[in-house]
């Protein structure tokens, strides 16, 4: 297949196209703007539909009554705006409705900066919406994972009726690289059935449904709470998807995701080069997190070495992972700021000593 | 830390002159020869103050960060570009200078500087000509990075999506960036009516 040279934002844009997309709801912010603006221009020419929200509460809720409906329905926005949508998205998982989310990230906290982050790892992963819910989040590191990965982020958020989220940061939304658009292969299961029918007649043909995130009577909401749960292990036990790089001998292992673990990953390589046993661990879903396979990748190394473009939060699934299998360490570049190359290098000399056994025959 | 296949290219001017539409050109070209290729334009804030530039790496393997503090050459197009980004173009690479903007004589002696009155180039010539692709062509012609043929195939690609009245005026800029370092300047000047 042909390689075509694209901005990853439009190459996200054009996958959820592929992916059956029917609905696109959206309000601009930058690092993510040429998502609804390639929309704005597709969405209509398909016979689909394209709407600029008054604002980013309005897109999240006009997700929430079209994915009810079995329609594919997305919303992007970033950091500032996608803390605007948290509420929606703890409803949308209470009431088991599909919606999906494209998050590109900028630098926060706050309005921040558009410069590119990974500071909405908590925000995505814990949520800042109210109670025991959980997205399923997908980070990509190229433009041509986040083709794969919008993909299986529709595909996730039916299969399980769940919210999902495809997390980039604002260097995979603005770069542009060769992409290659495979097609959308993967099998959504049919929401025909879900469709609004009419109300009265329908209570006639089929059971009362209603998919609400508000449960007063009785034990409803206890019951609830434990089928979401057993939904999420579920999704725990199948859906984790990771990446390894020369793990198996390496004694300090990286752990990094999205943009920042393809510079991770040349370092590896140079550092090989040099002699040096480095591995690169790779999380692709953030939400469910690697824990059981990062735990068998760290087993007898020295160090892990956690990279990331915000104060460590990966960093807390790392540890709490690998069940102090090994030492953390973190390197961590904020407010914009892009790890490099050289940087990732000599914290890894640097480790190399710091952990190193002192020479035999040194006396102290 | 270079391995001798990647090179990394920074492209900056002000908005309007094209400094995109050049840096997607030499990422269509590296596409052409089969060669990886990653661009990326500031968009940050100093976007909104009216100057533009782009981060382009051509290589044959895997581009680790898009974005990067050091590169093989340069392209600016004004003073404000070349004043913000001399210092990253690595020691003993290259830059292509519009000296009808920058104004400047002290560049620095550890690089190559090409120095070209592009924009009166493009002022005074006969024939329309593009400044940002006068300047593409100096640089495939002295750094030979991508060939000549891909990069005209790229120019036909990218001007048929945005301009296709434009590619005329691209294919006859790039050529005369190309040759201006082939004969004496004052020749090049006189075949494209200065």
């Amino acid at each position: 297949m042909a390689k075509i040279l694209m901005k990853g934002n439009k190459a996200i844009a054009q996958a959820a196209i592929n992916a059956g997309l029917e609905c696109y709801f959206g309000y601009p912010i930058t690092p993510q703007n040429e998502i609804g603006e390639f929309m704005s221009d597709e969405m209509p020419k398909l016979g689909k539909t394209y709407i600029s929200a008054e604002s980013e509460l309005a897109a999240v809720n006009m997700l929430i009554g079209a994915a009810a409906t079995g329609t594919l329905s997305m919303t992007s926005s970033s950091s500032c705006a996608i803390a605007l949508m948290q509420e929606a998205i703890s409803a949308m998982a209470t009431a088991e409705i599909p919606g999906v989310i494209i998050s590109v990230m900028r630098a926060g906290p706050g309005l921040g900066n558009i410069t590119p982050s990974q500071g909405d790892y908590f925000q995505a992963t814990k949520g800042g919406g109210n109670g025991d819910y959980r997205t399923i989040v997908l980070a990509p590191a190229s433009i041509n994972e986040a083709v794969e990965l919008t993909y299986k982020t529709f595909y996730l958020a039916y299969k399980y009726r769940n919210p999902a989220m495809l997390l980039a940061d604002g260097i995979i939304g603005q770069m542009m690289e060769p992409v290659e658009l495979k097609p959308f292969d993967l099998k959504i299961p049919d929401t025909s059935s879900w469709e609004a029918d009419g109300v009265g007649e329908g209570i006639h043909k089929r059971p009362f449904r209603k998919l609400v995130s508000l449960h007063m009577q009785g034990d409803d909401l206890p019951r609830l709470n434990e089928k979401l749960q057993e939904k999420y292990r579920q999704i725990e036990e199948n859906e984790v998807l990771y990446e390894e790089f020369m793990t198996e001998d390496a004694e300090i292992l990286i752990t990094a995701f999205g943009t920042v673990a393809r510079v991770a990953k040349s370092v590896v390589a140079q550092a090989r080069e040099a002699g040096l046993k480095v591995g690169l661990f790779r999380p692709v879903t953030l939400w469910p997190f690697p824990s059981n396979e990062l735990k068998k990748a760290a087993s007898g190394k020295k160090v892990i070495l956690d990279i990331e473009l915000n104060e460590g939060q990966m960093l807390l699934d790392v540890k709490a992972g690998i069940e102090g299998a090994c030492p953390v360490e973190l390197l961590s570049k904020l407010g914009g700021e892009i790890a490099k190359e050289h940087e990732i290098m000599e914290k890894i000399s640097e480790l190399e000593k710091k952990y190193s056994p002192k020479k035999a025959g040194a006396i102290c | 830390m270079n391995s001798d296949s990647k090179k990394r290219i920074i492209v900056a001017g002000f908005g309007g002159q094209g400094v995109l539409f050049l840096g997607t050109t030499l990422s269509e070209a590296a596409i052409i020869e089969g060669k990886n290729t990653t661009w990326i334009p500031s968009y940050g804030a100093e976007m909104r103050g009216g100057s533009a530039n782009c981060f382009v790496t051509i290589s044959n393997g895997e581009i680790p960060s898009p974005i990067f503090d050091e590169a093989d050459y340069g392209i600016f197009l004004s003073r404000a570009a070349t004043d913000k980004f001399e210092n990253t173009v690595a020691k003993g690479g290259l830059a292509v200078i519009n000296s009808s903007m920058t104004g400047r004589k002290n560049l620095r002696s550890d690089i190559e500087c090409i120095m070209e009155p592009l924009s009166d180039l493009a002022a005074r010539s006969k024939e329309k000509m593009l400044l940002n692709i006068m300047a593409l062509g100096i640089l495939i012609k002295k750094t030979g990075i991508l060939s000549k043929e891909s990069v005209i195939k790229a120019l036909e690609k990218v001007s048929s999506a945005k301009k296709p009245e434009f590619l005329k005026f691209n294919i006859q800029s790039f050529e005369a960036g190309y040759n201006l370092q082939k004969s004496t300047p004052n020749k090049v000047l006189e075949k494209i009516g200065c």
